[in-house]
């Protein structure tokens, strides 16, 4: 095996193909999707079974796995489904916030309940004007005496309205600096806009967050004051891997599904898969996913060696979800009328696919710290 | 110096009459349909009242002589109209190919007297709307294995199959949908002819409507012909040619289908651009990164030339002459380029890109099917190259 997975990596790669095959329904992924919900049963049960915050230390109710592990999850999960599949990938995001650099008592009181399907987590950075830089945050959190004072408006918040708290990025300090708060969904102020309807990852929920003057204790500072910036940086950069996991399995996904099909059909008195245009576009989606998944892995390995190739996780990123949405594509293609229409599921795939490619590090960002990190320092 | 404008020298100026025409229909599109796409998208409700004012504008019927209800327009005119109504909404250039570009067209040219006038003209008038049946659950890209069968039985034919993702059947307004079909003719085999099947024959019964990805306002439904009887008149055309009637009309879908791509893929433009010159990050509007720049040109590029692809293929219909390889040509670049218009418009807009909120999400998911409709890009390519064998074109 190219990948050399060791044997508990098979074993959980066996695991959620196994929970997967189980629970994910095709006719209930149908109505999630089309409805625009989560897939709280589902989500539940994979809690119970630790599938959920498996990196997590075992004290926070985690497995203590390996981003390689829940590398290999996702990419089970969204080869069966790749909306339900996200949703349940994506109910821990960001609670990296806290793994990596919350103090003691929020991990104890959070991340159990994250892991153990209480709550999901979110974190809420992009504002309708900031850019990729976080540069010109209009969210502020202000000192009063033992409290912070948050005001401001936040987009794009993935699984706002349904998490149990948001790391907020906020500028502290004026202009100077900015820092992540952790802030409870029930706090007072808080208030979630939906987007409406989306085009992709439609069980997991986008909304917009509005502050007004939401008030916190000033232990909820998640790290050190001044460096939010830098600290969601770092969750993003890991997030770069889980996504591109997640693009992972759909290009599997709906690689598996053509595959089937193509077996299957005659047209013009034979298989289709007997025509060397098939077989050619089955061999070019084979190599994109592959192509993918060896740097998925590469890069989730150099992370576990705790060599942070932060690069190479954005190349995965970038790599991964360009090959999803060209799969699924392609893939369509080979269905025909038949991949168009929401039976077959691909359609669906197709969607979940150029979604994952804006979630998160959008392109164009990965672009510019590839180009960063190949071209170093001009003279 | 003799020129004769439009006819065969080079000029790639549009008539009085074909620029009038495309100038009204994009008003009509800007006002009327584009500030609603959205909504019949969602719901899925078919706009009839739309459908109305098309039919007063004459556009359903526009290529057709003015004595069966048309305008006497021209192939061009009709294809400038598909490119502006799927500007704003593809859902509309989608009834023109069906209605206008295919069924109206096979009854206008294989139909008799009688026939024209009873079926095309108030289809032309744009009071009846007319389905298109080919595809069977065997039976896609290999059309000729089509299945459904038709027997004279007395003063009747009647028809057995199942034709399958038949567009526009499903609306109260539709009446007739054109079915191919196999004919005994004696121990030594079987032809293709093609029936117009009226949708209140006796044995016709409307499946279930599919679920797609999005289209949702173009009804798609199965047709279940169990011994559906029709009229012995109701045979169209010639008996021993009825598939190549039906592809015949087909070519002139591929022509619809790349002018619907190419009017997406400018609302694609459009929005991407209004997008990147009012957003600002990183303290200017992004238009001004070269990346982005560079992204909105070769949407660009290619929309000028699958709109050309298209013309000149519609400009060859209207002389009379060949157009097989234009039309297959035009429909595949003109589709795939749309997809990669849409995604990139898409990347343009960041997260705001997969909002519905926003049309260009609508766009993306739409876009697919024209690879799909009308033969698959593979079978484009596959006629191209069978064209190919046959030596040069010209």
């Amino acid at each position: 095996m190219i990948y050399q997975l060791n044997n508990s990596q098979k074993e959980i790669q066996k695991a959620a193909k196994e929970f997967a095959k189980g629970e994910f329904d095709k006719d209930l992924a149908y109505e999630l999707d089309k409805n625009q919900e989560f897939p709280e049963k589902i989500w539940k049960k994979a809690a119970e079974l630790g599938f959920i915050g498996m990196c997590f230390p075992e004290k926070y109710s985690g497995g203590e796995l390996d981003v390689l592990d829940n590398v290999l999850l996702a990419e089970e999960f969204c080869r069966k489904d790749s909306t339900i599949g996200s949703a349940l990938m994506l109910s821990a995001f960001a609670s990296e916030c806290l793994l990596r650099f919350g103090s003691n008592e929020m991990k104890e009181k959070y991340l159990p309940r994250v892991a153990e399907g209480e709550m999901l987590s979110g974190v809420a950075y992009s504002e309708p004007e900031t850019d990729a830089a976080f540069d010109s945050l209009k969210t502020t959190a202000v000192k009063d005496s033992n409290e912070w004072i948050i005001n401001g408006e936040k987009s794009y918040v993935l699984n706002a309205g349904m998490a149990g708290f948001y790391c907020v990025l906020c500028q502290t300090n004026g202009d100077q600096g900015t820092s992540l708060i952790l802030v409870e969904s029930d706090r007072e102020g808080i208030s979630a806009v939906d987007k409406g309807e989306k085009l992709g990852l439609r069980m997991t929920a986008t909304s917009d967050l509005k502050f007004e003057n939401v008030k916190v204790p000033l232990e909820h500072l998640i790290g050190k004051e001044g460096n939010g910036r830098k600290q969601l940086q770092t969750v993003l950069d890991e997030s770069c891997i889980l996504i591109a996991s997640l693009a992972l399995g759909t290009a599997q996904g709906a690689f598996d599904r053509a595959l089937d099909y193509v077996k299957q059909r005659e047209q013009f008195g034979k298989k289709i898969v007997q025509f060397q245009v098939t077989q050619h576009k089955l061999a070019d989606m084979a190599t994109k996913i592959d192509q993918a998944r060896a740097i998925i892995y590469g890069a989730a390995r150099s992370f576990d060696a705790g060599k942070r190739d932060v690069k190479l996780a954005c190349m995965a990123k970038l790599i991964a979800c360009r090959a999803a949405v060209e799969v699924a594509s392609e893939a369509i293609q080979l269905l025909g009328g038949y991949g168009y229409m929401t039976e077959y599921e691909i359609e669906r795939f197709y969607r979940d696919a150029k979604n994952m490619e804006i979630l998160g590090r959008a392109p164009a960002n990965l672009r510019d710290i590839i180009a960063a990190s190949v071209i170093g320092r001009i003279k | 110096m003799n020129i004769h404008r439009g006819l065969n020298c080079m000029d790639f100026d549009l008539t009085k009459e074909q620029k009038m025409i495309r100038d009204e229909v994009r008003r009509f599109a800007q006002k009327e349909i584009a500030p609603r796409a959205e909504e019949f998208e969602r719901t899925g409700d078919y706009p009839y009242e739309i459908m109305e004012k098309m039919a007063e504008l004459g556009l359903m019927g526009l290529p057709f002589p003015e004595e069966y209800g048309g305008m006497g327009g021209d192939w061009v005119s009709l294809h400038l109209v598909i490119e502006e109504l799927s500007r704003a909404d593809a859902n509309f250039g989608a009834i023109l190919d069906v209605t206008t570009s295919v069924v109206g067209q096979e009854l206008f040219v294989f139909g008799t007297e009688d026939q024209k006038q009873k079926y095309l003209v108030p289809i032309a008038r744009g009071e009846k709307i007319g389905a298109f049946g080919l595809t069977e659950p065997d039976s896609g890209s290999d059309a000729a294995a089509l299945r459904t069968t038709a027997e004279l039985q007395g003063e009747e034919w009647v028809l057995n199959g199942i034709k399958q993702f038949i567009t526009n059947i499903g609306l109260n307004n539709a009446s007739v949908v054109l079915v191919a079909a196999r004919v005994k003719r004696d121990a030594n085999g079987e032809i293709i002819s093609t029936f117009i099947v009226p949708k209140d024959a006796p044995g016709f019964k409307l499946g279930e409507k599919y679920r797609k990805m999005a289209m949702h306002a173009s009804a798609t439904h199965e047709v279940i012909l169990n011994n559906c009887r029709i009229p012995k008149d109701n045979l169209l055309g010639d008996p021993n040619r009825g598939f190549a009637q039906h592809l015949a009309v087909l070519e002139t879908g591929r022509i619809s289908i790349a002018a619907m791509a190419v009017g997406v893929a400018q609302a694609c433009l459009e929005e991407a651009l209004g997008w990147a010159q009012g957003r600002s990050q990183f303290g200017q509007p992004i238009f001004n990164f070269q990346a982005v720049q560079f992204k909105l040109a070769d949407i660009a590029v290619a929309i000028e030339l699958a709109r050309n692809m298209y013309l000149k293929a519609a400009w060859l219909k209207d002389q009379g002459r060949k157009h097989a390889f234009e039309a297959s040509a035009a429909k595949l670049y003109a589709s795939e380029m749309a997809e990669k218009a849409a995604s990139d418009a898409l990347q343009i807009h960041g997260g705001y890109g997969f909002m519905e909120e926003y049309p260009v999400s609508r766009y993306y998911k739409g876009i697919k099917m024209l690879q799909i409709v009308e033969g698959t890009s593979e079978v484009q390519r596959m006629l191209i190259a069978r064209s190919l064998s046959r030596g040069p074109r010209n």
